[in-house]
């Protein structure tokens, strides 16, 4: 998948839930074999994801396994998952830079000779994950994304949870800086009220707005809402047009500045209206797209 | 003979008699001219009321071969039956036929009451419960008639069934036999498939458990219909009759489902101003119903009626003003109950005025959208609502063929497949509705049309959605789940299932051991 808006979580041992995740939407499925996963059950779990992505057609998404942590059942994840080839690993709690080259090496010594190289997805979920957060972003090639955890770290900071999140303000920032140094992607926490739709769309709206390029759901039922946010508005899509079409009108005039509505388009205005016109055009959404 | 869909069924079935073969939905016309009841007088000061279900079965001198009818508004909650067929075991008499609208759970005594020979032979909408699993088995001499919710009233009219004595449960009644479902500890909202019983039955008994001060207004079925009162002490648990409240599902499956039955209702242009809906009371049908009314909201459009089972959330459309009428043949909650009582645009109907073929307007005719279930549905359209895919009976006819001959447009929703069996087949085991009266399959995994409605097809595609081949559809399920081994049946027929113009669609045999 070219664009990852949506992550969304599915437990990695129920069948049915397994059978259907690629029904919503969902840029980008993680198969659980962690939390969602008892100790007694992991084996099973492991079987029944590993089937699936052998077996199920999941369309264009990216299939992604999450591991138990490097501490726990990792290496037996690692045996199981890796030559059913999923796209993505996502491993949790991340404390430092040596966490994702050791996984890297892991997966050197599994993965076959004719497969393609796994990219892996990090967790930041603790006070050190995240002061390291940049170091960790730029550890090794294989990293795609960084994803915030926010239920670990406000219980590791002891603060309070809340809807409204002002207690993880500065840790997404941190995150999507750290993220957008190294050039890789960064995905904000879950929402975890899956009833509130309305609350959902707003902390879509100001993940997008504080820079993350995708959020995490928890709920299939999340997954259009964020989707929805991600994806560039009816008015953001016309005003990059406008833009673009400006710059193209003052290049071909021979003029060194183009405006809209008056205001001079400068370098950074220009950038934004190119992701913009880029993303909508790769999600084919109308207004995209050449004239 | 093969019949217009394809089935084998014999000219003569044993217990049951010559068959009317089906020969398409809108093939067999009636004839003649309609069947009156005896015509009854009354003297003033006549008394009605009785006070029990043996006094009465002695005063009026009931005896064995007699068919006694029933409604099933008490639903899992009903002892009429019950009660009413104790009186006739205890006092000796056999053969009894049953018609009841339909046989819940709460029925299951009616076994021991078939294998002692006071039931000889059930006629009903549907059965769920141990009932179900004991017919299947073969429990009755004959087969069960499985009827349409419409099909009941064509056929007392038409005379073809003739009931001896309508035993009415009756919420609130009065001693001149005023009869109203609203109020009452058993208040259960509609009557309305009571109405053709109050019609056509030779005796009409009211039998309340709230005998409330003359004169009971507005009357259900009024005093000029009925012929006796008769309390009891209960006419069943209230917890059993009507739940607390119907909600839509949370189900991401049912509601991707949902989504796409609204998007392809709106592909399909049938929504605008008078627009006219029917949806069941399950959680993924409320939720079809859930996107239809935002979309209703959002273009300001006002719909003309929704019809059949109501439920609390078709009340708050109806007040928010996205219907102008309900039309309420069966009340499923509490709110929809209370509705019917206090708002004078919620009307009861009958299931003759509902759903009967061979009348000059029933109201599934007019009808632009209706959304129904299936416990399977084949590749030629057909549907089975009366079965499992074990074969063994699970299930109500209902309105189902009726509103799905009815309306503009029918669309079935279900999952692909239930556990890990799939759902659209290449036969169904017993085809309720006939697939020429069937439009849109909505499933989690796209949908499928007709051949028989290109139109809609296309509006589909323009319109963006994921419109597939049943075929493919129906391959899709079977490189999930496998294919399934074909159900053994044994020769013997245990229920006949009757389309709504009284022509015999298929039949289910003998579950296997």
């Amino acid at each position: 998948m070219e664009v990852r808006r949506s992550i969304l979580f599915v437990p990695g041992n129920n069948p049915g839930m397994v059978q259907t995740a690629g029904l919503f939407g969902a840029d980008v499925l993680v198969f659980d074999l962690e939390d969602a996963v008892a100790p007694s059950e992991k084996d099973a779990a492991r079987d029944l994801v590993s089937m699936a992505l052998a077996e199920v057609d999941y369309g264009r998404v990216d299939k992604c396994v999450r591991l138990n942590s490097l501490d726990t059942f990792c290496q037996a994840d690692l045996e199981v998952i890796v030559p059913s080839c999923p796209d993505l690993l996502m491993l949790p709690k991340v404390h430092r830079a040596q966490d994702i080259v050791e996984l890297a090496g892991l997966l050197d010594g599994l993965e076959g000779p004719y497969q393609g190289k796994i990219g892996i997805l990090a967790i930041i979920e603790s006070p050190q994950g995240l002061a390291e957060a940049y170091d960790i972003a730029r550890s090794h090639e294989r990293l795609m994304g960084l994803l915030m955890g926010a239920e670990d770290y406000t219980a590791m900071v002891g603060s309070l949870r809340t809807k409204a999140g002002h207690e993880i303000a500065v840790a997404r920032s941190l995150v999507v800086n750290a993220a957008a140094a190294a050039g890789i992607e960064s995905f904000d926490a879950v929402f975890t009220d899956v009833n509130d739709e309305e609350g959902l769309a707003a902390d879509s709206l100001l993940a997008k707005n504080l820079g993350f390029t995708g959020k995490a759901a928890i709920n299939p039922r999340q997954v259009k809402t964020i989707n929805d946010a991600f994806n560039p508005s009816p008015g953001e899509i016309a005003y990059a047009r406008l833009v673009l079409k400006s710059l193209r009108q003052a290049e071909r005039e021979g003029s060194g500045v183009a405006s809209v509505g008056g205001k001079m388009v400068d370098a950074p205005v220009a950038k934004r209206a190119e992701k913009v016109m880029e993303l909508a055009e790769k999600l084919g959404l109308p207004g995209a797209g050449d004239e | 003979m093969i019949n217009a869909i394809g089935r084998d069924i014999p000219d003569y079935i044993e217990g049951f008699g010559q068959v009317k073969h089906y020969r398409g939905a809108f093939a067999t016309l009636p004839g003649g001219n309609a069947y009156g009841p005896p015509i009854r007088a009354s003297r003033p000061g006549a008394v009605k009321v009785c006070s029990g279900l043996e006094e009465l079965f002695k005063l009026l001198g009931l005896k064995s071969g007699m068919t006694f009818s029933f409604h099933h508004h008490l639903r899992n909650g009903d002892e009429v039956v019950n009660q009413v067929l104790a009186v006739a075991a205890k006092l000796g008499l056999k053969d009894i036929g049953v018609s009841l609208t339909a046989a819940f759970a709460t029925h299951a005594p009616m076994i021991g009451h078939i294998n002692n020979g006071v039931v000889t032979s059930l006629r009903t909408s549907g059965v769920y419960g141990p009932l179900a699993v004991a017919i299947s088995g073969g429990l009755l001499p004959g087969p069960v008639v499985l009827h349409t919710h419409g099909g009941r009233p064509r056929a007392m009219a038409g005379g073809e069934h003739r009931v001896d004595v309508a035993f009415v449960a009756a919420p609130a009644a009065d001693e001149r036999g005023n009869v109203s479902g609203v109020s009452g500890p058993s208040a259960c909202g509609s009557l309305g498939y009571a109405f053709s019983d109050a019609d056509y039955a030779s005796v009409v008994v009211a039998v309340t458990d709230n005998l409330v001060p003359f004169p009971l207004a507005p009357a259900s079925i009024p005093q000029n219909k009925v012929d006796f009162v008769v309390t009891v002490d209960s006419l069943g648990d209230p917890q059993g009759i009507v739940s607390g409240t119907t909600k839509v599902t949370k189900d991401p499956v049912g509601l991707k489902i949902a989504d796409t039955a609204a998007k392809a209702i709106l592909a399909s242009g049938l929504l605008k101003d008078g627009f006219s809906f029917q949806t069941g009371a399950g959680g993924a049908s409320l939720a079809a119903a859930h996107y239809v009314g935002r979309m209703m909201r959002e273009g300001r459009i006002r719909g003309g009626f929704a019809l059949g089972g109501i439920t609390g959330y078709m009340v708050d459309m109806l007040e928010e003003g996205l219907f102008k009428n309900l039309y309420d043949v069966q009340s499923f909650d509490l709110e929809s109950v209370r509705s019917l009582g206090r708002n004078p645009s919620h009307l009861e109907v009958s299931a003759d005025l509902y759903a009967n073929p061979f009348n000059p307007g029933c109201l599934v005719n007019d009808l632009d959208v209706v959304i129904l279930g299936a416990t399977e549905i084949d590749v030629g359209f057909n549907v089975n609502v009366v079965t499992g895919s074990d074969g063994v009976l699970m299930g109500a006819a209902g309105g189902h063929p009726d509103t799905a001959a009815g309306a503009k447009m029918t669309v079935i929703v279900t999952t692909l497949l239930r556990s890990r069996l799939p759902i659209v087949v290449d036969r169904v085991i017993a085809a309720t509705t006939p697939g020429e009266t069937v439009d849109v399959l909505v499933t989690e995994y796209g949908l499928a049309v007709n051949p028989e409605r290109p139109e809609l097809r296309e509006r589909f595609i323009k319109a963006g959605l994921e419109v597939k081949d049943i075929h493919e559809l129906k391959a899709l399920a079977q490189s999930i789940a496998g294919v399934p081994e074909r159900i053994p049946q044994g020769e013997r027929i245990v229920a006949l299932v009757e389309y709504r113009d009284g022509t015999i669609i298929d039949v289910v045999r003998e579950a296997a051991e």
